[in-house]
Protein backbone atom coordinates (compact mmCIF):
# COMPACT_ATOMS: atom_id res chain seq x y z
CA UNK A 1 0.00 0.00 0.00
CA UNK A 2 2.87 2.30 0.89
CA UNK A 3 4.44 1.61 -2.49
CA UNK A 4 1.29 2.70 -4.38
CA UNK A 5 2.17 6.26 -3.38
CA UNK A 6 4.95 6.11 -5.96
CA UNK A 7 2.84 4.60 -8.73
CA UNK A 8 2.25 7.94 -10.48
CA UNK A 9 5.98 8.56 -10.68
CA UNK A 10 6.59 5.09 -12.12
CA UNK A 11 3.99 5.72 -14.80
CA UNK A 12 5.67 9.06 -15.46
CA UNK A 13 9.04 7.29 -15.97
CA UNK A 14 7.56 4.62 -18.27
CA UNK A 15 5.48 7.00 -20.41
CA UNK A 16 8.46 9.36 -20.58
CA UNK A 17 10.76 6.69 -22.05
CA UNK A 18 8.03 5.44 -24.41
CA UNK A 19 7.91 8.94 -25.89
CA UNK A 20 11.69 9.11 -26.00
CA UNK A 21 11.80 5.74 -27.77
CA UNK A 22 9.48 7.03 -30.51
CA UNK A 23 11.58 10.16 -30.97
CA UNK A 24 14.83 8.15 -31.27
CA UNK A 25 13.88 4.90 -32.99
CA UNK A 26 11.04 5.88 -35.33
CA UNK A 27 12.05 7.33 -38.68
CA UNK A 28 8.62 8.69 -39.62
CA UNK A 29 8.52 12.41 -38.79
CA UNK A 30 4.85 12.43 -37.75
CA UNK A 31 5.54 9.48 -35.44
CA UNK A 32 8.43 11.45 -33.94
CA UNK A 33 6.09 14.38 -33.24
CA UNK A 34 3.56 12.01 -31.65
CA UNK A 35 6.40 10.67 -29.50
CA UNK A 36 7.35 14.20 -28.53
CA UNK A 37 3.73 14.87 -27.48
CA UNK A 38 3.74 11.72 -25.29
CA UNK A 39 7.08 12.74 -23.79
CA UNK A 40 5.69 16.17 -22.98
CA UNK A 41 2.50 14.76 -21.42
CA UNK A 42 4.63 12.57 -19.13
CA UNK A 43 6.35 15.67 -17.75
CA UNK A 44 2.94 17.31 -17.22
CA UNK A 45 1.86 14.22 -15.26
CA UNK A 46 4.90 14.50 -12.98
CA UNK A 47 4.23 18.13 -12.14
CA UNK A 48 0.52 17.60 -11.54
CA UNK A 49 1.27 14.59 -9.32
CA UNK A 50 3.25 16.89 -7.04
CA UNK A 51 0.32 19.28 -6.52
CA UNK A 52 -1.93 16.69 -4.87
CA UNK A 53 -2.56 16.96 -1.12
CA UNK A 54 -4.32 14.12 0.67
CA UNK A 55 -7.88 15.14 1.56
CA UNK A 56 -7.50 18.30 -0.49
CA UNK A 57 -9.57 19.66 -3.35
CA UNK A 58 -9.07 21.88 -6.41
CA UNK A 59 -7.73 25.32 -5.38
CA UNK A 60 -11.02 27.20 -5.70
CA UNK A 61 -11.59 28.79 -2.33
CA UNK A 62 -15.14 28.58 -1.01
CA UNK A 63 -16.34 31.30 1.32
CA UNK A 64 -17.34 30.16 4.78
CA UNK A 65 -15.54 26.82 4.55
CA UNK A 66 -12.86 26.63 7.20
CA UNK A 67 -10.02 24.14 7.46
CA UNK A 68 -10.36 22.85 3.91
CA UNK A 69 -7.08 21.68 2.34
CA UNK A 70 -6.38 22.80 -1.22
CA UNK A 71 -3.99 21.31 -3.76
CA UNK A 72 -0.97 23.37 -4.74
CA UNK A 73 -1.95 25.92 -7.43
CA UNK A 74 1.56 26.72 -8.67
CA UNK A 75 2.39 23.53 -10.67
CA UNK A 76 -1.09 23.79 -12.17
CA UNK A 77 -0.51 27.29 -13.54
CA UNK A 78 2.84 26.19 -14.94
CA UNK A 79 1.39 23.18 -16.74
CA UNK A 80 -1.76 24.96 -17.95
CA UNK A 81 0.31 27.36 -20.01
CA UNK A 82 2.76 24.60 -21.01
CA UNK A 83 -0.09 22.66 -22.65
CA UNK A 84 -0.94 25.67 -24.82
CA UNK A 85 2.71 26.16 -25.77
CA UNK A 86 2.82 22.42 -26.57
CA UNK A 87 0.03 22.67 -29.14
CA UNK A 88 1.71 25.71 -30.75
CA UNK A 89 4.95 23.75 -31.02
CA UNK A 90 3.18 20.71 -32.49
CA UNK A 91 1.44 22.87 -35.09
CA UNK A 92 4.72 24.51 -36.09
CA UNK A 93 6.42 21.10 -36.34
CA UNK A 94 3.63 19.68 -38.48
CA UNK A 95 3.75 22.69 -40.80
CA UNK A 96 7.46 22.02 -41.38
CA UNK A 97 6.75 18.29 -41.92
CA UNK A 98 4.18 19.21 -44.60
CA UNK A 99 6.78 21.34 -46.40
CA UNK A 100 9.36 18.53 -46.12
CA UNK A 101 6.88 16.14 -47.72
CA UNK A 102 6.37 18.59 -50.60
CA UNK A 103 10.09 19.12 -51.11
CA UNK A 104 11.29 15.50 -50.75
CA UNK A 105 8.16 13.47 -51.47
CA UNK A 106 8.58 11.50 -48.25
CA UNK A 107 8.47 11.94 -44.49
CA UNK A 108 10.78 9.04 -43.61
CA UNK A 109 14.03 10.33 -42.15
CA UNK A 110 16.34 7.79 -43.85
CA UNK A 111 14.88 8.50 -47.32
CA UNK A 112 15.27 12.25 -46.77
CA UNK A 113 18.92 11.79 -45.77
CA UNK A 114 19.51 9.50 -48.77
CA UNK A 115 18.17 12.03 -51.25
CA UNK A 116 20.29 14.72 -49.58
CA UNK A 117 23.42 12.62 -50.06
CA UNK A 118 22.74 11.72 -53.69
CA UNK A 119 21.86 15.29 -54.66
CA UNK B 1 -9.21 3.98 -1.38
CA UNK B 2 -11.54 3.87 -4.39
CA UNK B 3 -9.72 6.96 -5.68
CA UNK B 4 -6.38 5.12 -5.58
CA UNK B 5 -7.78 2.08 -7.41
CA UNK B 6 -9.34 4.32 -10.07
CA UNK B 7 -6.07 6.23 -10.44
CA UNK B 8 -4.04 3.03 -10.88
CA UNK B 9 -6.55 1.75 -13.44
CA UNK B 10 -6.41 4.97 -15.48
CA UNK B 11 -2.62 5.18 -15.35
CA UNK B 12 -2.31 1.57 -16.54
CA UNK B 13 -4.61 2.39 -19.46
CA UNK B 14 -2.41 5.42 -20.14
CA UNK B 15 0.70 3.26 -20.48
CA UNK B 16 -1.11 0.77 -22.74
CA UNK B 17 -2.35 3.59 -24.99
CA UNK B 18 1.13 5.13 -25.20
CA UNK B 19 2.63 1.78 -26.25
CA UNK B 20 -0.13 1.34 -28.84
CA UNK B 21 0.50 4.84 -30.29
CA UNK B 22 4.18 4.03 -30.80
CA UNK B 23 3.65 0.48 -32.11
CA UNK B 24 0.88 0.97 -34.68
CA UNK B 25 2.01 1.56 -38.26
CA UNK B 26 -1.22 3.18 -39.38
CA UNK B 27 -0.73 6.86 -38.61
CA UNK B 28 -4.47 7.57 -38.63
CA UNK B 29 -4.94 5.00 -35.86
CA UNK B 30 -1.95 6.46 -33.99
CA UNK B 31 -3.49 9.95 -34.04
CA UNK B 32 -6.84 8.64 -32.83
CA UNK B 33 -5.13 6.73 -30.01
CA UNK B 34 -3.25 9.91 -29.15
CA UNK B 35 -6.61 11.64 -28.68
CA UNK B 36 -7.64 8.87 -26.26
CA UNK B 37 -4.27 9.24 -24.51
CA UNK B 38 -4.99 12.95 -23.94
CA UNK B 39 -8.47 12.24 -22.64
CA UNK B 40 -7.07 9.68 -20.16
CA UNK B 41 -4.43 12.21 -19.15
CA UNK B 42 -7.16 14.83 -18.56
CA UNK B 43 -9.07 12.40 -16.34
CA UNK B 44 -5.90 11.75 -14.37
CA UNK B 45 -5.36 15.47 -13.89
CA UNK B 46 -8.91 15.72 -12.59
CA UNK B 47 -8.32 12.94 -10.05
CA UNK B 48 -5.18 14.78 -8.95
CA UNK B 49 -7.32 17.87 -8.10
CA UNK B 50 -6.15 19.96 -11.05
CA UNK B 51 -9.51 20.93 -12.57
CA UNK B 52 -8.18 23.81 -14.68
CA UNK B 53 -5.41 21.71 -16.20
CA UNK B 54 -7.84 18.85 -16.90
CA UNK B 55 -10.12 21.21 -18.81
CA UNK B 56 -7.19 22.57 -20.84
CA UNK B 57 -5.85 19.12 -21.67
CA UNK B 58 -9.29 17.87 -22.73
CA UNK B 59 -9.96 20.88 -24.97
CA UNK B 60 -6.49 21.24 -26.47
CA UNK B 61 -4.89 17.79 -26.27
CA UNK B 62 -7.89 15.69 -27.19
CA UNK B 63 -9.60 18.25 -29.43
CA UNK B 64 -7.40 20.73 -31.28
CA UNK B 65 -4.16 18.68 -31.48
CA UNK B 66 -6.02 15.76 -33.06
CA UNK B 67 -7.56 18.00 -35.71
CA UNK B 68 -4.19 19.57 -36.57
CA UNK B 69 -2.54 16.13 -36.79
CA UNK B 70 -5.33 14.90 -39.09
CA UNK B 71 -4.89 17.99 -41.26
CA UNK B 72 -1.19 17.23 -41.58
CA UNK B 73 -1.85 13.52 -42.29
CA UNK B 74 -4.10 14.43 -45.21
CA UNK B 75 -1.16 16.33 -46.73
CA UNK B 76 1.53 13.72 -46.04
CA UNK B 77 1.14 9.96 -45.57
CA UNK B 78 -1.37 7.62 -43.99
CA UNK B 79 1.06 4.82 -43.16
CA UNK B 80 4.49 4.61 -41.67
CA UNK B 81 7.22 2.52 -43.28
CA UNK B 82 9.03 -0.06 -41.19
CA UNK B 83 12.17 1.19 -39.50
CA UNK B 84 14.05 -1.89 -38.40
CA UNK B 85 17.59 -0.85 -37.57
CA UNK B 86 18.72 0.36 -34.16
CA UNK B 87 15.62 -0.79 -32.30
CA UNK B 88 17.37 -2.99 -29.76
CA UNK B 89 20.07 -0.47 -28.93
CA UNK B 90 17.36 2.15 -28.29
CA UNK B 91 15.32 -0.29 -26.21
CA UNK B 92 18.40 -0.99 -24.10
CA UNK B 93 19.15 2.68 -23.53
CA UNK B 94 15.61 3.63 -22.60
CA UNK B 95 15.24 0.60 -20.29
CA UNK B 96 18.31 1.70 -18.35
CA UNK B 97 16.95 5.26 -18.23
CA UNK B 98 13.54 4.04 -17.01
CA UNK B 99 15.15 1.88 -14.33
CA UNK B 100 17.26 4.80 -13.11
CA UNK B 101 14.26 7.13 -13.01
CA UNK B 102 12.13 4.59 -11.12
CA UNK B 103 14.97 4.08 -8.65
CA UNK B 104 15.15 7.85 -8.17
CA UNK B 105 11.40 8.09 -7.39
CA UNK B 106 11.94 6.39 -4.02
CA UNK B 107 13.56 9.63 -2.83
CA UNK B 108 10.43 11.60 -3.67
CA UNK B 109 7.64 12.24 -1.17
CA UNK B 110 4.61 9.94 -1.50
CA UNK B 111 1.61 11.03 -3.59
CA UNK B 112 -0.50 13.46 -1.53
CA UNK B 113 1.96 13.82 1.35
CA UNK B 114 1.00 17.13 3.04
CA UNK B 115 4.56 17.54 4.37
CA UNK B 116 6.17 17.42 0.92
CA UNK B 117 8.59 20.35 0.39
CA UNK B 118 6.55 21.64 -2.55
CA UNK B 119 3.61 22.43 -0.21
CA UNK B 120 5.76 24.23 2.39
CA UNK B 121 7.40 27.06 0.50
CA UNK B 122 5.39 29.77 -1.31
CA UNK B 123 2.18 27.89 -2.15
CA UNK B 124 0.45 28.55 1.23
CA UNK B 125 1.04 32.28 0.79
CA UNK B 126 -0.90 32.30 -2.50
CA UNK B 127 -3.73 30.25 -0.99
CA UNK B 128 -4.01 32.64 1.98
CA UNK B 129 -3.53 35.97 0.22
CA UNK B 130 -5.57 35.46 -2.98
CA UNK B 131 -8.98 36.05 -1.33
CA UNK B 132 -7.72 39.23 0.33
CA UNK B 133 -5.72 40.73 -2.55
CA UNK B 134 -7.85 39.61 -5.49
CA UNK B 135 -11.24 38.71 -4.08
CA UNK B 136 -11.69 35.87 -6.58
CA UNK B 137 -12.10 32.24 -5.54
CA UNK B 138 -10.04 30.48 -8.22
CA UNK B 139 -6.40 30.70 -7.11
CA UNK B 140 -5.13 29.26 -10.40
CA UNK B 141 -6.74 32.09 -12.37
CA UNK B 142 -5.43 34.66 -9.88
CA UNK B 143 -1.85 33.41 -10.18
CA UNK B 144 -2.13 33.06 -13.95
CA UNK B 145 -3.70 36.46 -14.56
CA UNK B 146 -2.12 38.72 -11.99
CA UNK B 147 0.66 37.32 -9.79
CA UNK B 148 2.34 35.78 -12.81
CA UNK B 149 0.92 38.10 -15.47
CA UNK B 150 4.27 38.66 -17.18
CA UNK B 151 4.69 34.98 -17.83
CA UNK B 152 1.18 34.60 -19.23
CA UNK B 153 1.84 37.56 -21.52
CA UNK B 154 4.88 35.63 -22.76
CA UNK B 155 2.74 32.54 -23.41
CA UNK B 156 0.25 34.61 -25.40
CA UNK B 157 3.10 35.84 -27.57
CA UNK B 158 4.36 32.27 -28.04
CA UNK B 159 0.91 31.32 -29.39
CA UNK B 160 0.94 34.48 -31.53
CA UNK B 161 4.40 33.65 -32.91
CA UNK B 162 3.44 30.03 -33.62
CA UNK B 163 0.38 31.19 -35.56
CA UNK B 164 2.42 33.63 -37.64
CA UNK B 165 5.07 30.94 -38.18
CA UNK B 166 2.59 28.33 -39.39
CA UNK B 167 0.96 30.85 -41.73
CA UNK B 168 4.36 31.77 -43.18
CA UNK B 169 5.54 28.19 -43.61
CA UNK B 170 2.30 26.94 -45.15
CA UNK B 171 1.39 29.90 -47.35
CA UNK B 172 4.74 30.04 -49.13
CA UNK B 173 4.91 28.39 -52.55
CA UNK B 174 1.26 28.89 -53.40
CA UNK B 175 -0.15 31.61 -55.59
CA UNK B 176 -2.21 34.40 -54.09
CA UNK B 177 -5.36 33.32 -55.91
CA UNK B 178 -5.12 29.75 -54.67
CA UNK B 179 -4.51 27.97 -51.44
CA UNK B 180 -4.57 30.23 -48.46
CA UNK B 181 -6.70 32.96 -49.89
CA UNK B 182 -9.34 31.19 -51.93
CA UNK B 183 -10.95 28.08 -50.44
CA UNK B 184 -12.08 25.45 -52.88
CA UNK B 185 -15.78 26.13 -53.58
CA UNK B 186 -16.27 22.43 -54.41
CA UNK B 187 -15.45 21.30 -50.88
CA UNK B 188 -18.71 20.78 -49.11
CA UNK B 189 -17.55 19.14 -45.92
CA UNK B 190 -19.96 16.63 -44.48
CA UNK B 191 -23.04 18.44 -45.75
CA UNK B 192 -24.44 15.35 -47.43
CA UNK B 193 -23.97 13.06 -44.46
CA UNK B 194 -27.23 13.21 -42.58
CA UNK B 195 -26.21 12.14 -39.06
CA UNK B 196 -23.08 14.34 -38.62
CA UNK B 197 -25.02 17.23 -40.13
CA UNK B 198 -28.02 17.01 -37.80
CA UNK B 199 -26.10 16.20 -34.63
CA UNK B 200 -23.20 18.56 -35.39
CA UNK B 201 -25.44 21.52 -36.14
CA UNK B 202 -27.21 20.99 -32.84
CA UNK B 203 -23.89 20.85 -30.98
CA UNK B 204 -22.08 23.88 -32.42
CA UNK B 205 -24.05 26.62 -30.59
CA UNK B 206 -23.83 24.78 -27.28
CA UNK B 207 -20.07 24.27 -27.61
CA UNK B 208 -19.59 27.99 -28.26
CA UNK B 209 -21.94 28.89 -25.40
CA UNK B 210 -20.02 26.59 -23.07
CA UNK B 211 -16.78 28.23 -24.21
CA UNK B 212 -18.16 31.65 -23.31
CA UNK B 213 -19.26 30.32 -19.92
CA UNK B 214 -15.77 28.95 -19.28
CA UNK B 215 -14.32 32.32 -20.31
CA UNK B 216 -16.44 34.51 -18.05
CA UNK B 217 -16.84 32.09 -15.17
CA UNK B 218 -13.10 31.39 -15.03
CA UNK B 219 -12.63 33.52 -11.93
CA UNK B 220 -15.18 31.52 -9.95
CA UNK B 221 -14.75 27.99 -11.26
CA UNK B 222 -12.30 26.06 -13.37
CA UNK B 223 -11.72 27.89 -16.61
CA UNK B 224 -10.16 30.94 -18.19
CA UNK B 225 -8.95 32.34 -21.46
CA UNK B 226 -6.79 29.44 -22.64
CA UNK B 227 -9.53 26.84 -22.16
CA UNK B 228 -12.31 29.06 -23.50
CA UNK B 229 -10.34 30.01 -26.62
CA UNK B 230 -9.68 26.35 -27.36
CA UNK B 231 -13.32 25.29 -26.74
CA UNK B 232 -14.74 28.04 -28.97
CA UNK B 233 -12.19 27.15 -31.66
CA UNK B 234 -13.29 23.51 -31.42
CA UNK B 235 -16.90 24.50 -31.99
CA UNK B 236 -16.02 26.62 -35.02
CA UNK B 237 -13.77 23.86 -36.44
CA UNK B 238 -16.73 21.46 -36.13
CA UNK B 239 -18.76 23.99 -38.14
CA UNK B 240 -16.02 24.10 -40.79
CA UNK B 241 -15.94 20.30 -40.99
CA UNK B 242 -19.73 20.13 -41.41
CA UNK B 243 -20.32 22.99 -43.82
CA UNK B 244 -16.99 23.05 -45.65
CA UNK B 245 -14.09 25.48 -45.59
CA UNK B 246 -15.82 28.08 -47.74
CA UNK B 247 -18.84 28.67 -45.50
CA UNK B 248 -16.68 28.73 -42.38
CA UNK B 249 -14.47 31.40 -43.96
CA UNK B 250 -17.58 33.29 -45.04
CA UNK B 251 -18.73 33.39 -41.45
CA UNK B 252 -15.29 34.31 -40.08
CA UNK B 253 -12.93 35.56 -42.81
CA UNK B 254 -9.16 35.21 -42.45
CA UNK B 255 -8.75 38.92 -41.86
CA UNK B 256 -11.06 38.71 -38.83
CA UNK B 257 -9.10 35.73 -37.49
CA UNK B 258 -5.79 37.57 -37.87
CA UNK B 259 -7.39 40.62 -36.26
CA UNK B 260 -8.36 38.43 -33.31
CA UNK B 261 -4.79 37.11 -32.98
CA UNK B 262 -3.31 40.62 -32.99
CA UNK B 263 -6.19 42.25 -31.10
CA UNK B 264 -6.08 39.83 -28.17
CA UNK B 265 -2.33 40.29 -27.70
CA UNK B 266 -2.79 44.08 -27.98
CA UNK B 267 -5.60 44.06 -25.43
CA UNK B 268 -3.37 42.21 -22.95
CA UNK B 269 -0.41 44.53 -23.49
CA UNK B 270 -2.75 47.54 -23.50
CA UNK B 271 -4.04 46.71 -20.02
CA UNK B 272 -0.43 46.65 -18.85
CA UNK B 273 0.36 50.00 -20.47
CA UNK B 274 -2.78 51.63 -19.07
CA UNK B 275 -1.64 50.49 -15.62
CA UNK B 276 1.67 52.25 -16.24
CA UNK B 277 -0.05 55.44 -17.41
CA UNK B 278 -2.14 55.46 -14.22
CA UNK B 279 1.03 55.40 -12.15
CA UNK B 280 1.45 51.71 -11.36
CA UNK B 281 3.88 49.12 -12.71
CA UNK B 282 3.44 47.30 -16.02
CA UNK B 283 0.60 44.76 -15.56
CA UNK B 284 -0.23 46.11 -12.10
CA UNK B 285 -4.03 46.09 -12.12
CA UNK B 286 -4.69 47.56 -8.69
CA UNK B 287 -4.44 51.11 -10.07
CA UNK B 288 -7.16 50.53 -12.67
CA UNK B 289 -9.97 51.31 -10.21
CA UNK B 290 -10.10 53.31 -7.00
CA UNK B 291 -10.48 50.08 -5.00
CA UNK B 292 -7.36 47.93 -5.63
CA UNK B 293 -9.27 44.62 -5.23
CA UNK B 294 -11.88 45.65 -7.83
CA UNK B 295 -9.02 46.88 -10.04
CA UNK B 296 -7.39 43.45 -9.87
CA UNK B 297 -10.68 41.80 -10.84
CA UNK B 298 -11.22 44.16 -13.79
CA UNK B 299 -7.62 43.58 -14.93
CA UNK B 300 -7.94 39.80 -14.74
CA UNK B 301 -11.23 39.78 -16.67
CA UNK B 302 -9.69 41.99 -19.40
CA UNK B 303 -6.47 40.03 -19.82
CA UNK B 304 -8.35 36.71 -19.76
CA UNK B 305 -10.48 38.09 -22.59
CA UNK B 306 -7.28 38.99 -24.47
CA UNK B 307 -5.89 35.49 -23.93
CA UNK B 308 -9.13 33.87 -25.09
CA UNK B 309 -9.36 35.99 -28.26
CA UNK B 310 -5.72 35.33 -29.23
CA UNK B 311 -5.88 31.58 -28.56
CA UNK B 312 -9.16 31.17 -30.44
CA UNK B 313 -7.93 33.21 -33.42
CA UNK B 314 -4.57 31.43 -33.57
CA UNK B 315 -5.96 27.91 -33.39
CA UNK B 316 -8.54 28.69 -36.09
CA UNK B 317 -5.92 30.30 -38.34
CA UNK B 318 -3.65 27.27 -37.93
CA UNK B 319 -6.55 24.92 -38.73
CA UNK B 320 -7.47 26.87 -41.87
CA UNK B 321 -3.83 27.01 -42.98
CA UNK B 322 -3.64 23.20 -42.92
CA UNK B 323 -7.10 22.73 -44.39
CA UNK B 324 -6.59 25.13 -47.30
CA UNK B 325 -3.28 23.68 -48.47
CA UNK B 326 -3.63 21.25 -51.35
CA UNK B 327 -2.06 17.82 -51.22
CA UNK B 328 0.51 17.25 -53.93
Amino acid sequence: MELLGYFNYWVFAIVFVIGLYAVIAKLNLIKKLLGLAIFQSAVFLMYITMDKVEGGTAPIIQKGVEGQLYSNPLPQVLILTAIVVGVSMTAMGLAIVVRIKEAYGTIEEDEILDSDHTA
Amino acid sequence: MIEVVFGVFLLTLLVITAVAVVRTENLFVAVMLMSIFSLLMATNFFILDAADVALTEAAIGAGITTVIFLGALALTARREKRSPNGRFATLGVISVLAALMIWATFDKPRLGDPNAPVHQHVAPWYLEQTPELMGIPNVVTAVLGSFRGYDTLGEVFVVFAACIGVLFVLSAGQGLDRGLFAPDPESEGLRHHLIPKVVGRLLVPFIVLFGLYVQFHGEYGPGGGFQAGAIIATGLILYALLEGEASALNALPRSVLLGMVVGGALLYTGVGVVGMLLGGNFLDYSVLMSDPVIGQQVGIVLIEAGVGITVCGSLLSIFHAFAAREAR
